[in-house]
């Protein structure tokens, strides 16, 4: 074999803020692409060694394993309080929390929305499932009608069950909140768009221009019962329409930052 | 500094601040609010976080966030909060970081009402949250005490990376009092060496309270249980009076100590040979004391604002060796010098049993006061 004396060029690693380790996710999760778009986003910035996590429980309990930064892991729902606690007393640290949609709008909606409304100045990574991920596929607030779950068996029926909740719309209507942005993680072109939300929500945290949280549609295939491709394309063609992507709110003070 | 007239819930604020208190985070619920507020203006003074929080729950686990940083933090609240507070002190216990609350105990159970009580003494001191843990719990009688150990309790919860609860009754909380309150000292400069902070330092750190292995959780709750065999060697704390020649010992904490004092004084004029025991920690409880007493007088009574939580605490030294007699007013409602001086006098008058159940001759002698 000849060898040829070509100049390389590395194109792509793993990120330092990412631990090598394996993770404890199921194959065709999303839960590792949007850990390392956070570790890619807060390599690039120069914040590694100044950001504190505040992991949440369901899938994404031992988030804090395949992070090379200072983690602290909260109780069910109480990610943003925990957050709050943090931020206030170290003000010049990046502080995110990491939390599903079991975690985030259901057991802990009262946190999200009193941090949000306070306008604390927390980067929230919400990952919406559609389900109790860790718990094997329950219900959550964000089970789509008519979608089938452990204890939805003959699929959520809006009459008794209630109605999806949309998170984002929702925080939006907040003074408090800054940025608030939807994105998937069901193609390419999406997770480069979910990279850049990523990006302009902790830039607001360190320009201090409020609340910022980046909700990313994400698989969750062994407890949809569906092989990775299938649940890429079920977000496609089942959670878009519910859960519309876009910027739900990007304040004046956002949008003048003009990254 | 002179002494001031000051209210205990205020009182308790600003000897915080003083001693170094870094952030607060509390919500209002009576009889505690003055705490909040005082703080709510003083902090910020200072240059100091305060957050009013979106519920107890959210206290607490800004409180937990804070305390992973190593800094003095508290929260406060009274009875039903603190109930919602059970959830946040299991994880700061599972987690061992140091964090200071203040119960300004009222009525229950449920919405009860706000009046002074002593009610949450199991809720407090046996527990509440889930798992293997325990408070130090600290119980003044006066505002200059609740200020004392407003101060202690900072340095317990460092000292042990331990939750401090001070247990002030609503009537200290609501109280004004001539206090002093100890001058502005210097905040903590050292960060411990667990706390998250960034890895500045490139050593990465991680607090949590899981431990999905079950050997590893149970290291963790030997760890717990072996630092609570040395704060109850060293750190039991307790008032005694008239103990030396007492044939008998009223044994009351906080607010009913105190009133249960003025009725021993009382007693003490009418030739009474009796004194009192005064728990000051009421966790850890001050067992040795009581069994040297149990061993020299003949009986025991125990008067509290609730209905004998602490009773039980007694009667699991005592064990039946000596007689042991309850008086409690429940549910808010504050018992006078004059009826725990009665029950003194009834004492040392009738023949006493070590059969049966305390709670139930009280209950039977107070079928016509309260039902």
């Amino acid at each position: 074999m000849v060898m040829m004396d070509v100049p390389t060029r590395v194109v792509y690693s793993r990120p330092e803020a990412l631990d090598p380790r394996v993770t404890h996710y199921c194959p065709g999760c999303t839960h590792g692409i949007s850990h390392r778009l956070v570790a890619e986003v807060l390599e690039e910035m120069g914040e590694v060694e100044n950001t504190i996590g505040v992991a949440s429980v369901g899938c994404s309990v031992f988030a804090y394993n395949y992070f090379n930064i200072d983690f602290v892991e909260a109780a069910h729902g109480r990610a943003p309080a925990m957050a709050t606690g943090i931020k206030r007393v170290l003000p010049d640290r990046m502080v995110f929390t990491y939390q599903g949609d079991g975690d985030l709008a259901s057991i802990g909606m009262g946190e999200i929305v009193g941090a949000a409304s306070r306008g604390e100045l927390l980067t929230v990574v919400f990952i919406n499932n559609a389900n109790y991920g860790m718990t094997g596929g329950q219900m959550a607030p964000t089970t789509l009608p008519g979608q089938v779950t452990t204890s939805s068996p003959t699929g959520r029926d809006v009459k008794r069950q209630g109605y999806p909740i949309q998170t984002a719309e929702l925080l939006s209507t907040l003074d408090g909140a800054a940025y608030v942005v939807r994105r998937s993680l069901h193609n390419t072109r999406e997770v480069r768009r979910a990279k850049k939300a990523l990006r302009t929500a902790f830039e607001v945290q360190k320009h201090r221009l409020g609340f910022s949280l980046v909700e990313l549609l994400s698989t969750c295939p062994t407890n949809w019962g569906m092989s990775p491709v299938e649940a890429r394309d079920w977000v496609e063609e089942r959670m878009l329409t519910y859960y519309p992507l876009g910027d739900y709110k990007v304040s004046p003070a956002v949008a003048e930052l003009n990254l | 500094m002179a002494k001031e007239l000051i209210k205990g819930n205020t009182a308790v604020a600003e000897a915080a601040l003083r001693v170094g208190l870094e952030a607060y985070f509390g919500y209002p619920i009576t009889p505690q609010t003055e705490l909040l507020e005082h703080l709510s203006a003083r902090m910020p003074e200072l240059g100091r976080p305060f957050v009013q929080a979106e519920s107890e729950l959210g206290a607490i686990n800004m409180v937990y966030g804070a305390a992973c940083t190593g800094k003095r933090v508290m929260t406060s609240s009274s009875s039903p909060g603190v109930s919602l507070m059970m959830e946040g002190l299991s994880y700061i216990a599972g987690t061992e970081v140091p964090a200071v609350f203040v119960d300004v105990v009222r009525g229950g159970p449920g919405l009860g009402n706000i009046a002074p009580a002593q009610g949450d003494y199991n809720q407090i001191v046996h527990g509440g949250g889930h798992g293997d843990y325990h408070l130090i719990v600290l119980a003044p009688a006066s505002v200059q005490e609740a200020i004392d150990l407003t101060g202690l309790a900072f340095d317990l919860a460092d000292k042990y990376r331990s939750i401090v609860c001070i247990m002030l009754d609503g009537s200290l909380g609501q109280m004004m009092e001539p206090a002093e309150i100890p001058p502005m000292q210097p905040l903590k400069a050292e960060i411990p060496d667990w706390a998250v902070r960034g890895n500045s330092d490139g050593d990465r750190r991680i607090l949590t309270s899981i431990n999905l292995d079950p050997p590893a959780q149970e290291r963790m709750n030997y760890r717990l249980m072996t630092r609570w065999q040395e704060i109850e060697a060293n750190e039991v704390r307790f008032k005694s009076y008239y103990l030396d020649d007492a044939d008998f010992v009223v044994v009351g904490f906080g607010t009913a100590g105190r009133i249960a004092l003025s009725a021993v004084r009382a007693a003490r004029e009418k030739g009474i040979k009796i004194g009192l025991l005064r728990p000051i920690t009421v966790a850890p409880f001050p067992n040795e004391v009581l069994e040297e007493l149990t061993e020299k007088v003949k009986g025991f009574l125990v008067v509290e604002m609730n209905a004998g939580q602490m009773l039980e605490d007694v009667r699991l030294v005592v064990r039946g060796r000596k007689p042991v007699e309850f008086f409690g007013r429940m549910g808010g409602v504050v018992p006078f010098p004059d009826e725990v001086l009665t029950e003194i006098e009834r004492l040392v008058a009738v023949p006493l049993t070590t059969n049966g159940h305390p709670r139930d001759r009280w209950l039977a002698r107070m079928a016509d006061v309260i039902g």
